[in-house]
């Protein structure tokens, strides 16, 4: 189920841009690591270079490695459909695909994969994915219903639904609640704190308290100024960047003296 | 309504007027500039519905006048001889004409369109898109008549080929048999009409697929789909609507072509049974055909059958509207 990984001097361009420089962090299975730093530090880059999203984008590329336990996610030969579909991601506005039910809108990632699932078998997936987005009890007699019919919380809710029907051993979420009400966060922070038994979660925020209350690690990324690329500062407990981080800059940062 | 609202919330003149804001309640406060663009599109509006109601009289006056000395059928009727001292004339082959041949120049048409349009914006490396966008612009350029022109002279002789392989393998249908002859037939002008309504097609489409928002495919893309599936699960269900406005603007073309279809059909008062078989005729073809020798019913017959082709027009748009406005709930 959940893996760990290691990522190893690992750098992102846009076209020329270098967007960020030779990063090297461990991510550990079954835990939460949260992502801070000021925009465009390369956080959300970052981010996406762990499920090979970021060389959709024109002129993306990467150098460096990502082990998922051992397996290369750049080695050749690998396919980044496949990567994708054990590292999944959940994004910064809700993106529920508009023209499907809520119920086929968790079944897509399965219809994906698997090719011919039993219906029975996909009721049931569909059911404990809901179950483990904690949305089932609110969705249960409108599954037919469009899936943008929700409310904001609810929909994102129901991208998780997505990402995690297909059991993938990542969860990557990138600013998960950023677009969300207190109300709506918090229920998404609940369900992190949930999802944390199953999957390795990676998840970039803004919101500092957002990172002290549901990571076991924090990473910070800086940038040295406009046009540098962004680097890893220092990664640790989360409790010790938040009371006593080893790096001037961490401090700084988290206690709002910049950025 | 415009001047019930000056007074009792709306005290004459307010400070600092918004100009986006009080176009259209509240005469007198608002700044001159917007007065003038107020009554330009106001004025544009009603242009357009004026000029509507215009020729949907004119069409029907003329048209009922020429229907009731019609000593055949008007919708029945296979044949067209206005000018005989017992007018008889009937739209029933050139209905048959227009919907056949549109409906073949839409099966080529749209499919291709689509493949093109999503080759364009999510297959095609950038330095052969631009190119590519610009040659199908292009061909929307060319004049109906040209297109007549090469119809006649190039695919007319070259298609024979394409009918004796058709009939080789579908002739037993009856509907694609070939019996010889130069190749003047609706299936021909189905292709012609085809190749004019594949620019207008493809570019809308492209536009709209153009416009699929990013986080839609990314979403897809997350969960681990090639790009075939990105196109089914986000692009194409996005785009949808917008390509049956494209096909329905594509179809109004086909529907209404005259020259191109004029220079290329030989034209008769027949259906036969196989759509590659010389003759029939569609409205606007014969209205062109016909115009130069007919007399005053004549004319007036051939207004009819126009009358015909835009209610036929008006038809297929309702039509279009309501397959879009049926999935409304799920494009929000």
């Amino acid at each position: 189920m959940a893996k760990r990984i290691d990522v190893s001097g690992l750098s992102a361009y846009y076209g020329s841009h270098k967007a960020i420089d030779d990063i090297s962090m461990t991510v550990e299975p079954r835990s939460v690591t949260a992502f801070i730093g000021p925009s465009g530090c390369g956080k959300s880059t970052f981010l996406r270079t762990l499920n090979r999203m970021h060389e959709v984008t024109p002129g993306g590329r990467v150098e460096g490695k990502v082990l998922l336990d051992e397996e290369n996610l750049y080695g050749t030969g690998v396919d980044p459909v496949s990567v994708r579909r054990v590292v999944g991601m959940v994004f910064q506005r809700p993106n529920p695909f508009p023209t499907m039910s809520i119920y086929d809108n968790v079944a897509a990632g399965i219809r994906l994969n698997g090719g011919r699932v039993r219906k029975s078998e996909l009721d049931g997936i569909v059911e404990k994915s809901l179950k483990g987005a904690n949305l089932w009890n609110e969705v249960k007699d409108r599954l037919d219903k469009p899936g943008a019919g929700l409310s904001g919380g609810q929909q994102q809710r129901l991208c998780i639904a997505r990402a995690i029907a297909v059991e993938p051993q990542v969860l990557l979420m990138d600013e998960p609640c950023s677009a969300l009400d207190p109300i709506s966060t918090l229920a998404i922070e609940d369900l992190i704190g949930e999802l944390k038994e199953r999957f390795t979660i990676v998840i970039v925020t803004h919101n500092m308290q957002q990172a002290a209350r549901v990571s076991d690690r924090t990473a910070f990324f800086n940038l040295a100024g406009v046009g540098q690329p962004g680097k890893l500062i220092e990664i640790d407990d989360t409790e010790r960047i938040f009371s006593n981080p080893s790096v001037q800059a961490t401090e700084d940062y988290i206690s709002g003296r910049f950025g | 309504m415009d001047d019930m609202d000056i007074s009792p919330e709306n005290p004459a003149p307010p400070l600092a007027p918004e100009p986006a804001e009080n176009t259209g309640n509240a005469k007198g406060t608002t700044r001159i500039g917007d007065r003038i663009f107020l009554g330009l599109s106001r004025g544009s509006g009603v242009l357009l519905l004026a000029i509507m109601a215009a020729i949907a009289v004119f069409l029907t006056v003329r048209a009922a006048s020429a229907i009731s000395k019609d000593h055949g059928n008007f919708l029945t009727t296979f044949e067209w001889n206005a000018n005989a001292d017992q007018p008889v004339f009937g739209i029933a082959v050139l209905a048959f004409g227009t919907v056949v041949s549109s409906l073949i120049a839409m099966l080529i048409a749209v499919p291709v369109a689509i493949g093109i349009a999503l080759f364009i914006t999510h297959y095609a490396p950038r330095r052969l898109a631009a190119p590519l966008s610009y040659v199908i612009d292009l061909l929307a350029a060319v004049p109906s008549i040209v297109y007549g022109l090469w119809g006649a002279l190039f695919l007319v002789p070259h298609l024979t080929g394409l009918y004796t392989w058709l009939d080789s393998y579908f002739g037993w249908t009856g509907v694609l048999a070939y019996h010889g002859g130069a190749a003047r037939s609706l299936f021909t002008i189905g292709i012609l009409l085809a190749i004019m309504i594949l620019p207008i097609v493809t570019s809308v489409s492209r536009e709209v697929f153009r416009q699929v928002p990013r986080m839609h495919e990314e979403a897809a893309l997350a969960l681990g789909a090639t790009r075939w599936e990105v196109i089914r699960m986000s692009v194409l269900p996005f785009g949808r609507s917008g390509v049956i406005s494209a096909s329905m603007l594509g179809l109004g073309r086909a529907l209404g072509e005259t020259m191109a279809v004029a220079t290329v059909l030989s034209p008769s008062f027949l259906i036969s049974r196989s759509l590659l078989d010389p003759g029939g005729g569609t409205f606007a073809q014969n209205i062109a055909s016909s115009f130069k020798e007919s007399g005053d019913l004549g004319k007036d017959a051939l207004i009819a059958s126009g009358l015909v082709l835009f209610v036929l027009t008006l038809l297929v748009n309702g039509a279009a509207r309501l397959i879009i406005a049926r999935r409304k709930e799920y494009t929000a």
